[in-house]
């Protein structure tokens, strides 16, 4: 885990960014959201808490998908079936009485990590957009699933009766503890991957990127690095939707549309490429853009949409490619 | 499981394929031709609609809305294409997702802006009004055959366009290799601007045959571009031949699973399990296809030699 403060050389194969900007920014960030509770103290407190919580969920599930979209290349277009899962787990097992977060979240992850090894080892057939393309069918083939589960709530979605409970006592019902949970998650979740990144895996994972041909000839098959990766990124997202589900307390199929892993994707590019926590970065401004624009005006859309397009043709790079030369 | 429901939904599948055939074709072609991933797609069928829409309630006479409809449809597309798309070409397919993705935020609010959140009423024409008898005690309504024999037209008018004309030739030679079209002389941005308009035309048409008998709405391209994604990737990027037989095969596929699927399986379960699964399993049929056409063939059914 101290990957961060002793980097090895070779995890600096990105265009080299002054040490103040590799993890100034991140730190700075971590940091924000720490004091962000004492600052909200201020204001409307408990608004500001569940839409921050909010954002950090979807950074969470935007930064999986940036390990593998960033750094593996592979454009998952069903990214957001995982929330699904993760959400159902809690789900389905409180609707049977399970309310243990321990068994929730283990059931969660083990699903989400079974059904991305099973479609990623089908779907690693094919390339390019045909690869965009399957991980779309079986993103909707789960959203579709999840409409049809009428003992389940069926399109309407399921309500839970609380949050799950740790160690059989309701810990994560408070706003500041089930925060700071999620808080705990991102950071985990940011510095595994940043960890999985600069590794040995990390490295062929993203050798096949750059030439997967190349990468077969010394010797690795990318494949299954690529497969390693979509499942660790399914895995997370699994956890991402576990959150999900204990901060709205409610299910449905809602999280799984293909829009909404269309958004992931946008959140995903709008922070920055293959970065880690411009994922962050990306969540946040998309969450937090789309709350203040929406106070001015129920049309927002129309302001967002057109922004989306002038950040694409004017600012290569997303947030972070912005705010420095980093992607050159 | 009577033949005469068995040939009315086979029927509505056939319509519901060739409305998905107009929407997909402009799409494989953009796509093959220019590489270019145009989630916008699905908003352009949305906007034909509700020209449609604007058009006959202005003049009062669906032929007349729908005959100003499309060069409107037209002119839109160019306009999206002058503004923004050219100059996505040639970035990558990512950046190309998130901006077409921008304008489908903008555009489905837009609609909603100008024409409201309420669906929009189109009746149908007089002439194509009520249903004909086409099989002893089986009626159907004329203006669903009429929307198949249309896009039928459109399917023969597109081919000899495609695989007899010149323009057609350097759109196929240009879905092979478009840098080498441009090297040997040809004006591949006049090219792809011809094909997206023509796409978007074509979308436009979809939208404003189908106005009448589907409410107009906001967003309501979305499920078809996902759809159409989904014909143009069965049938092989770039292949209109390929758009066509997948979006026959998606069109009946989707309807028939819908009606028939538990009917079917309730000779393998018994009738609770049956219509339980079977509900469950109609809508995803498509994409169980998909996935497992992509699985023994990668590239799709006929797939564009490069």
């Amino acid at each position: 885990m101290n990957e961060i403060a002793t980097p090895s050389p070779a995890a600096l194969d990105v265009p080299r960014a002054p040490a103040l900007r590799r993890y100034g920014v991140p730190v700075l960030v971590f940091a924000a959201f720490a004091l962000a509770p004492i600052a909200a103290a201020q204001g409307a407190e408990g608004y500001i808490l569940s839409l921050l919580t909010r954002v950090m969920i979807f950074a969470i599930a935007a930064m999986s998908l940036d390990l593998i979209l960033g750094y593996g290349a592979l454009v998952s277009f069903g990214h957001a079936a995982f929330l699904g899962i993760g959400a159902y787990a809690v789900g389905i097992l409180a609707s049977h009485g399970i309310e243990s977060a321990l068994v929730q979240l283990l059931a969660a992850l083990g699903a989400s990590a079974l059904f991305a090894l099973v479609t990623g080892a089908i779907s690693m057939r094919t390339k390019g957009v045909y690869f965009i393309m399957i991980t779309l069918a079986f993103g909707q083939m789960l959203y579709f699933l999840a409409t049809s589960l009428s003992a389940y709530g069926g399109d309407d979605g399921l309500t839970l009766p609380s949050r799950s409970l740790l160690f059989g006592a309701n810990l994560l019902k408070g706003d500041h503890a089930f925060y700071y949970a999620v808080l705990g998650c991102l950071l985990g979740c940011y510095l595994l991957c940043r960890s999985v990144v600069a590794s040995r895996f990390g490295r062929v994972l993203r050798g096949a990127k750059e030439n997967a041909v190349r990468m077969q000839a010394i010797g690795f098959a990318p494949y299954r690095f690529q497969l390693g990766a979509y499942v660790l990124a399914g895995t997370l997202c699994g956890l991402a939707g576990f959150l999900l589900a204990n901060q709205t307390e409610f299910v449905s199929p809602a999280y799984m549309t293909w829009q909404r892993s269309g958004e992931l994707i946008v959140v995903v590019v709008l922070g920055g490429l293959a970065s880690l926590h411009g994922a962050i970065i990306g969540a946040a401004a998309f969450l937090l853009l789309e709350e203040v624009l929406s106070g001015y005006t129920e049309h927002w859309k129309m302001i967002f949409g057109p922004l989306l397009v002038l950040v694409v043709l004017y600012a290569r790079g997303g947030i972070l490619g912005m705010m420095g030369g980093r992607h050159g | 499981m009577s033949t005469t429901l068995l040939i009315i939904q086979t029927l509505n599948g056939l319509q519901f394929g060739i409305i998905l055939f107009l929407i997909a074709a402009g799409l494989t072609l953009v796509f093959g031709v220019m590489d270019f991933i145009n989630l916008a797609h699905g908003v352009q069928y949305m906007v034909g609609a509700y020209l449609a829409a604007a058009f006959t309630a202005m003049t009062g006479n669906f032929g007349l809305g729908l005959l100003l409809a499309l060069p409107t449809a037209l002119a839109f597309g160019l306009v999206l294409e002058v503004l923004i798309f050219r100059h996505l070409y040639d970035r990558d397919h990512l950046d190309q997702v998130l901006a077409t993705f921008g304008v489908i935020l903008f555009l489905n609010q837009a609609v909603k802006f100008v024409w409201g959140a309420a669906p929009l009423f189109v009746p149908v024409p007089e002439i194509l009004s009520g249903s004909i008898e086409i099989a002893p005690g089986l009626l159907y309504p004329v203006y669903r055959l009429a929307i198949i024999a249309a896009g039928l037209g459109v399917a023969a008018l597109l081919y000899g366009l495609v695989n007899h004309t010149r323009a057609g030739m350097l759109v196929r030679a240009g879905a092979t290799n478009a840098p080498m079209v441009s090297a040997l002389g040809v004006d591949i941005r006049r090219l792809f601007m011809l094909v997206f308009g023509f796409g978007a035309m074509l979308a436009g048409f979809a939208g404003a045959m189908v106005a009448p008998i589907l409410s107009v709405e906001p967003g309501m391209g979305d499920n078809l571009l996902i759809l159409a994604f989904v014909v143009i990737v069965i049938g092989g990027i770039g292949s209109v031949r390929g758009a066509f037989i997948a979006a026959l095969a998606v069109g009946l596929v989707d309807t028939l699973g819908r009606s028939f699927a538990s009917n079917i399986l309730r000779l393998f379960l018994d009738s609770g399990a049956a219509s339980q699964t079977g509900r469950a399993l109609a809508p995803m049929l498509i994409y169980i296809l998909m996935a497992a056409i992509l699985f023994f063939r990668p590239s799709g059914l006929f797939p564009v030699r490069r």
